[in-house]
């Protein structure tokens, strides 16, 4: 007699051997297709003031989630879809300048 | 015909293998898995010294020092990142090997996990050693033995010239598509890694065509092909990697196999998972593994020249665990004792004797009697007395006397020992039937 274990519906996912082994993903950078700002919560928003900025790149090249955007070289903007406002841009913006603030989510309604 | 005989005739059989560059070395255990190690030569060496096995560390990075070998040393601040730098290195795309003992692998545990589960074949020596308390230093399976389900496969080395033919094969083994997983190689704390033994070292050569390039699978450095590793599993996707991981591991029985198959045909050593010495008319049999084994086998000697029909079975690997080759060759047995160098407090018995005798369960009507003697903790000498002891009472055994004892260390002060069904509280079935057996 074979199994009596109950089909599980595969749903479109994968079966096991016909995944990479080991948790690898073939698919790199996935992550950049999902959206994950919403991770804020009711956390904190880093705002940026172009007109302070002096494009030293530091928050470029410290942000974990690689959100901020240049545009030849320079930095304009700031992609709030993975910013999950760990804060760090903000920190590494040098005192001097401080074009970088955090604003609390809840002031955004 | 000798095992020297054999492997001569083997050779001769076999003119393409390279004898020329084959020398007999005297070597240390750790000196043995050095040289291996320089001969195969892995990308990255991640480590961190413990006794018993910092020479092997030692050597390679000497080897490094004086152009030996290309490989590149991470010295790390511990075993944690030791094991860690070495799934990054795995991760990769590079050849990984590694050397560690007893707390040091316990301080690996957790990214042990991490290397099997991401199905990376990185190579690792342990030099058994008690874990501690008390803090000891000496031989025994302890450390091994509570990594068994950690999802690397092991194995249990019974010489010098063992411990340097399986980090050999490991490599072939662990890094086989069919498998990807990575490979420990256990040898006995100073019994192997700090005694010298006259080996048979393989040419430079020779090992180098035998293991072949590595071509990781996946590689974090291939911007050709661009993969994430270690990410997060979702309920939905946890199980399927586990079961990808059995199938890695139940195909590394036959790729075990056919390595060791393999590497008899090159260099006349052949490995299988078991090692059955005078099994095949034995009445009775101890199963053992690592450097004990060679005692027993030496007591069986002595034994079957006053003609007792005696064997030993040594297990090479316990993960896979050879429960097949096990069952084949204890049927027909009047009674048998598993002989563990290890002990798990609260269980029924040691952990060889619980897969043992799990392993025998579908053939429960005809399998034989079996015990478990627990030797050697710490480094405890085990004498051919102790052996001889063993078969004495397994005959008695064989012969029907239900007052053998079913688990008891041996080489305990204040012999006998209690057992272990002594030990319980009187009321239970198996404490009152050890007492009424007295």
């Amino acid at each position: 007699m074979s199994s009596l274990a109950p089909d599980v519906p595969a749903n479109g996912l994968p079966i096991w051997d016909e995944l990479p082994p080991g948790g690898v993903s073939e698919d790199a950078g996935s992550t950049s297709r999902r959206t994950m700002g919403f991770w804020r919560g009711g956390g904190q928003r880093p705002l940026i003031d172009l007109n302070l900025c002096v494009q030293c790149l530091h928050c470029w090249v410290s942000c974990p989630d690689a959100c901020f955007i240049l545009e030849d070289g320079q930095v304009t903007c700031i992609n709030y879809d993975h910013c999950k406002g760990c804060g760090i841009c903000a920190n590494e913006c040098p005192p001097m300048v401080n074009a970088i603030v955090l604003v609390e989510e809840r002031r955004f309604g | 015909m000798t095992k020297t005989q054999k492997s001569k005739d083997n050779l001769i059989q076999n003119p393409k293998s390279k004898i020329q560059n084959r020398k007999v070395v005297i070597l240390s255990g750790n000196n043995a898995v050095a040289n291996a190690l320089r001969q195969v030569d892995p990308h990255v060496y991640p480590g961190y010294p413990i006794t018993p096995s910092t020479k092997i560390m030692e050597t390679v990075a000497e080897f490094i020092a004086n152009g030996k070998m290309q490989c590149e040393m991470v010295a790390v601040e511990s075993e944690h990142s030791a094991m860690s730098a070495a799934v990054g290195a795995a991760a990769g795309g590079a050849r990984v090997a590694s050397a560690t003992a007893a707390n040091g692998l316990a301080f690996m545990w957790e990214v042990l996990y991490i290397a099997s589960g991401s199905h990376l074949p990185i190579v690792l020596a342990i030099g058994n050693r008690a874990l501690s308390a008390p803090i000891n230093g000496f031989a025994d399976h302890g450390e091994s033995m509570g990594s068994r389900d950690a999802g690397w496969i092991q194995f249990y080395s019974e010489s010098v010239q063992e411990a340097y033919d399986n980090i050999i094969q490991a490599f072939r083994i662990g890094e086989d598509s069919r498998v990807r997983l990575p490979v420990m190689v256990c040898l006995d704390g100073f019994l192997l890694t700090h005694t010298s033994e006259n080996i048979t070292m393989q040419g430079d050569d020779e090992v180098t065509d035998f293991v072949g390039p590595y071509h990781a699978e996946f590689s974090l450095l291939d911007p050709d092909k661009p993969v994430s590793h270690g990410l997060s599993d979702p309920p939905s996707y946890y199980m399927e990697h586990k079961m990808r991981q059995q199938a890695g591991m139940e195909k590394a029985r036959e790729v075990i196999e056919e390595v060791g198959a393999e590497y008899g045909k090159r260099f006349g050593r052949p490995y299988g998972l078991v090692d059955p010495y005078c099994m095949d008319d034995a009445e009775t049999a101890i199963i053992i593994l690592g450097s004990e084994a060679g005692r027993v086998k030496g007591v069986v000697d002595k034994m079957r020249e006053a003609g007792k029909k005696v064997g030993a079975l040594r297990l090479r690997t316990v993960r896979p665990f050879p429960d097949e080759q096990i069952v084949r060759q204890l049927l027909g047995l009047k009674a048998v004792a598993i002989m563990d160098r290890s002990y798990a407090p609260g269980a029924v018995g040691a952990p060889m004797f619980q897969e043992v005798r799990s392993a025998l369960y579908d053939y429960r009507d005809s399998a034989p009697p079996i015990v478990n003697r627990i030797y050697g903790l710490g480094g405890r000498e085990l004498r051919n007395a102790d052996v001889r002891n063993i078969f004495a009472e397994l005959d008695a055994l064989a012969d029907g006397d239900a007052t053998v004892p079913v688990i008891q260390m041996v080489g305990l002060r204040g012999e006998p020992a209690p057992t272990w069904e002594e030990m319980r509280p009187l009321e239970t079935p198996i404490a009152v039937a050890a007492k009424r057996g007295k």
